[in-house]
């Protein structure tokens, strides 16, 4: 459970570059939420999960997770319960070690990291069985380093990566928007698949409004530092793309500038 | 000429267990740790006063290695908690080791003669077990005496040492948390999202890795005969020559492969300046331009390979396609 109460964050505060980022945002996930957020450039939605991760600390406001509050503790001991993915698929992973390793280190995060070997017989057999459930052949390149898989790849591995220590919230941000419409579709299924199968509480931020309509059970809309919409089951099965353009300009009473967002609907 | 080999294979070895801790700096922790200068004399220094205080040499020489493993805490804490940036934390914790390091031995050298060091310590076993006839006789059977050491035993006992010491950090490196030592180095912000605090990884990266060095020193003082407070000036560089020529000789495949690789670097890096002092016009004091220019020469041949491989493909291609046009015609 994920809950946020009047979170305001402020760049610059005091000098002409001033940036209100985030402006008394209040949200609660259940157990099993699946979310996704949409919003134009400069939104907020990439501060708001930096926010939650512990990446940045609100200048007002709580967060708690699993009713614990963790407003100021660190990213390092919070990531126990969090799982992320970023837009970059190099961020994700470390490029000079093995899939192995990397997943080693996933499996880290959950308990405390030991002087016992990080992968050892059992754990590759396991981790050959995780990567044979995604399906993309890299089951057989446990010891390939990651720096030589492609954008696609590694955003699937970090994806197994943020999820299979089932962590209580899974933070994904624009995590398809580097890759090709392809792979980003390949990698929007297997998120899909993953969430499903360790029924995790997921925040999704993505540009594309067809896929925000299309997945999870909840819908955020933000803009200027706040949630401005959302909908949820049923109202949001009926949600359309030209329905959430106009509900964006009812509310906000100008365009909703965003050309990508047009572009992919 | 076969002896000064023989002595630069020996001290090569020694200096291979600095090499390893400035690989951990450089290469796994990604930090370029300059506490190396400073923390290489302080385990000279620490195990020599305790030596000529009666101390025991292996105790002393423990007891520098972890006097440098502090030092390099330090660095890593300037550097995690006080915001210095990587260099200059090293280059301040190199400033002031070299006043800690006088103050530790309360003169600028040290004489280690007629003391008794690991060395002498062992060869008096070395001596009883008569492992130096046994180990001379294929060279008296093939009648190259002359191409044989003096003695085995520094080579013997040093070989044991660095094996044990790389086969730890093999195995270090393998375990959970040398994979998330090693991906601090590697990506500090997808480690820090999958819950470990890279601070403190670097802090104790940065201890080992600086212990790793003055152990090198405090043997290298025992292997020399005496500890002096100018004797670190310029061991980074060593330390990265030795690494850098170790990669490009041997490579660097594997982690195992990678810390063969360094120590097999230093052994040669010590071969090549045995070597280059053997000439005429070099002097003693040239060694450390001979190391820059080792250390450059190993950082821009890489590049420069390359291109004209790459530019001897694009000639010959041209050739082809020009002769495949004539054909045509
Ligand atoms: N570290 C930072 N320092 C200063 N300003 C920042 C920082 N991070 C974000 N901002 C500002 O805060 C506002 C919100 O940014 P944020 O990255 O959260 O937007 P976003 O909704 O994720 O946008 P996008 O869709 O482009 O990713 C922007 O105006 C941005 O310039
Ligand atoms: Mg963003």
């Amino acid at each position: 459970m994920l809950e946020l109460k009047q979170i305001s964050k402020v760049f610059y505060e005091g000098t002409p570059d001033e940036r209100k980022a985030l402006n008394g945002v209040d949200l609660t996930l259940k157990d099993g939420d699946f979310v996704t957020v949409i919003g134009s450039n400069g939104a907020g939605k990439s501060t708001l999960l930096n926010i939650i991760a512990g990446v940045l600390f609100p200048d007002f406001g709580s967060v708690s997770v699993n009713n614990k509050e963790v407003t100021f503790v660190p990213e390092y001991k919070r990531s126990k319960l969090i799982g992320r993915v970023f837009q970059d698929p190099m961020a994700g992973t470390a490029p000079n070690m093995t899939i192995e390793e990397n997943l080693a280190l996933a499996l880290g995060r959950s308990n405390k990291r030991s002087l016992f070997r990080g992968v050892n017989a059992k754990r590759r057999e396991e981790f050959q069985e995780l990567l044979a459930s995604i399906d993309i052949g890299l089951e057989d390149r446990l010891n390939t380093k990651v720096g030589l898989l492609s954008g696609g790849e590694r955003q699937a591995l970090s994806l197994l990566m943020a999820t299979f220590t089932k962590p209580s919230i899974l933070l994904l941000d624009e995590h398809t928007a580097a890759l090709d419409p392809a792979r980003a579709e390949l990698i929007t299924n297997i998120t899909k698949d993953l969430v499903k199968k360790h029924q995790l509480t997921t925040l999704m931020v993505t540009h594309q409004m067809d896929q925000a309509i299309n997945l999870g059970n909840r819908l955020f809309m933000m803009d200027s530092g706040q949630i401005i919409f959302e909908a949820q089951d049923k109202e949001k099965e009926k949600l359309t793309v030209d329905g959430l353009i106009e509900e964006f300009q009812k509310i906000r009473g100008k365009q909703f500038a965003s050309d990508r967002t047009v572009l992919t609907s | 000429m076969v002896s000064a080999l023989y002595g630069a294979f020996e001290s090569g070895l020694i200096y291979a267990i600095m090499a390893l801790g400035v690989y951990l700096s450089f290469r796994v922790l990604d930090f370029p740790d300059l506490t190396v200068d400073g923390s290489f004399v302080t385990g000279g220094a620490v195990t020599a006063i305790m030596i000529i205080n009666g101390g025991d040499p292996f105790l002393a020489t423990i007891t520098g290695a972890i006097v440098g493993f502090l030092a390099g805490c330090v660095t890593g804490l300037l550097h995690t908690m006080g915001n210095i940036n990587p260099l200059l934390s090293g280059i301040l914790m190199m400033t002031a080791l070299y006043s800690v390091n006088l103050r530790i031995m309360g003169q600028p050298n040290i004489p280690l003669l007629n003391q008794s060091t690991i060395f002498t310590e062992v060869r008096a076993w070395w001596q009883n077990l008569r492992m130096d006839e046994w180990l001379m006789k294929p060279f008296s059977a093939l009648g190259i005496e002359g191409f044989a050491p003096r003695t085995f035993l520094v080579i013997i006992s040093m070989i044991l040492i660095v094996v044990m010491i790389k086969l730890i950090t093999d195995w270090l490196l393998k375990t959970e948390a040398g994979l998330a030592l090693r991906a601090t180095g590697d990506n500090p912000r997808m480690v820090k999202s999958l819950s470990a605090n890279t601070k403190m990884y670097i802090v104790f990266g940065l201890g080992i890795s600086n212990g790793l060095v003055a152990l090198s020193g405090a043997l290298i003082a025992q292997f020399n005969g005496f500890s002096d407070v100018n004797l670190g000036i310029g061991m980074i560089i060593v330390g990265l020559a030795s690494v850098i020529i170790g990669e490009s000789l041997f490579g660097k495949k594997s982690i195992a492969r990678a810390t063969l690789a360094v120590i097999l670097g230093a052994i040669v890096y010590r071969m090549i300046i045995a070597l280059a002092l053997r000439l005429d016009f070099v002097d003693a004091s040239d060694m450390k331009l001979i190391t820059a220019i080792i250390v450059i020469l190993a950082l821009v041949s890489p590049a420069w390979i390359n291109k004209f491989k790459e530019n001897r493909k694009r000639y010959s291609n041209r050739r082809k396609l020009m002769q495949h046009e004539k054909g045509a015609n």
